[in-house]
């Protein structure tokens, strides 16, 4: 049994999860990462991904879309913009959005945004891969 | 002496003023309590950016980094936190004061939150520059995240050299403070630096300082921007039931007044009547 640490997320508007948790996973700029207790301190940014939670006993998976992190040895804080539980994600609307920004990647005119579309196509996946 | 017919109907108009008020300081109460309860939720979110961004500084030392200093142009923007709708006291004149008096009109622009504001800063010769008033109404994070990349782009073009940020803060029902912050550039008081050294000597930071520093800051301000957007509610709310709760005392003491007057009156008429009769029966006889 791997040590227990102390996990807080945190939304403007709403503490989001707060508890202890043995192991947390997510996406940051520089990839994916998977932090148990006593990691090193770091600050990193966060990229779109799934958040995966280790309790004792079950794995909580939510979709985080921006925002950061602050790792220190006992604690994980992560300041989301925008993270959701599975059954908040509308998988019509996801799936509706995937589809919508891959035409736009794909079409390349002048006129789109890229970066934008690549962002948006990539919170599609991620909400459509924390609700499998 | 006014006559009867004025009394009452000058009673009776302050009467349905009444009724308004009232009924607008109940509606104010349970505004306030749902705009509070958010305001306060927001707060964890506000204060661990608030401490993360510090200790980002602290350790990054004196790094050149452009959201550290002021841009090169003489030009201040704010964004003006005010309501849509009047009748709170002095609510929105205090905002609208406290930038007139801290700002030079000619070299500010005013991003407007609330028309209020926005009317007053432009009568006094501040130039609009944007317009938001809708979000006051419900203010989502999103709003604020938007407001903060439209501020960062002029900044970035060297429209703007600094920005500041003007709204109500709320202490309690009673009090609210209007506020001017400053924004950018990112100015931390540096009262706590000692006590949290200790751990973040050895923070690293991913993919590096300036990065990381690139892409908080937006955050921060968008954090702070949203907090005060729903701070600036709460206080609004606080600040009409205030305003409407004197207006409904006043107008009870006026119709107090009134009422004793109308007697008075009415008094006055059915003795002169009395004596008017008795004067004709006494002629009589």
């Amino acid at each position: 049994m791997a040590d227990m640490f102390k996990l807080q997320v945190v939304t403007p508007d709403k503490e989001f999860y707060a508890g202890e948790v043995s192991m947390v996973e997510l996406t940051t700029t520089e990839g994916q990462i998977g932090v148990y207790a006593s990691h090193i301190p770091l600050t990193a940014i966060v990229a779109p991904g799934v958040l995966r939670i280790h309790e004792a006993s079950e794995v909580k998976k939510a979709a985080l879309h921006a925002g950061f992190v602050e790792i220190l040895p006992d604690e994980v804080k992560i300041l989301a913009e925008v993270v959701e539980w599975p059954d908040e994600i509308d998988v019509n609307r996801a799936e509706e959005a995937r589809i919508r920004a891959e035409r736009r990647i794909k079409d390349n005119a002048a006129e789109t945004d890229t970066l934008r579309a690549e962002m948006a196509l990539k919170r599609a996946l991620t909400r459509l891969e924390t609700r499998q | 002496m006014a006559s009867m017919r004025d009394i009452k109907r000058r009673r009776d108009s302050i009467q349905s003023t009444e009724q308004i008020t009232k009924a607008m300081k109940l509606v104010a109460t349970v505004k306030l309590q749902k705009s509070r309860a958010k305001a306060e939720s927001s707060k964890p979110y506000f204060n661990m950016m608030y401490e993360t961004i510090s200790s980002v500084l602290k350790k990054s030392g004196n790094i050149n980094h452009k959201y550290l200093k002021a841009g090169e142009s003489p030009k201040k923007a704010v964004v003006a936190i005010t309501s849509n709708r009047g009748l709170a006291g002095g609510y929105n004149n205090n905002i609208i004061k406290l930038v007139n008096g801290e700002l030079p009109a000619k070299d500010t622009y005013v991003y407007a939150i609330g028309r209020k504001g926005r009317d007053g800063l432009a009568r006094r010769g501040f130039t609009i520059q944007a317009d938001y008033s809708e979000v006051i109404n419900e203010p989502l994070y999103r709003d604020a995240a938007d407001i903060t990349l439209e501020l960062l782009d002029a900044f970035a073009q060297g429209k703007i050299g600094e920005i500041y940020l003007a709204y109500t803060s709320f202490r309690n029902a009673a009090s609210q403070t209007p506020k001017l912050l400053k924004l950018l550039p990112v100015e931390l008081e540096e009262a706590k630096d000692q006590e949290s050294r200790g751990s973040q000597a050895l923070m690293t930071y991913e993919p590096g300082d300036e990065e990381v520093l690139d892409s908080i800051v937006p955050k921060y301000m968008s954090s702070l921007i949203y907090g005060a957007l729903l701070e600036a509610v709460a206080s609004e709310n606080g600040a009409r039931m205030t305003a409407m709760d004197s207006a409904t005392s006043n107008a009870e003491e006026m119709i107090e007044d009134l009422s004793l007057q109308y007697n008075r009156a009415r008094q006055g008429a059915i003795t002169q009547e009395l004596t008017e009769i008795v004067a004709g029966a006494n002629a009589i006889s």
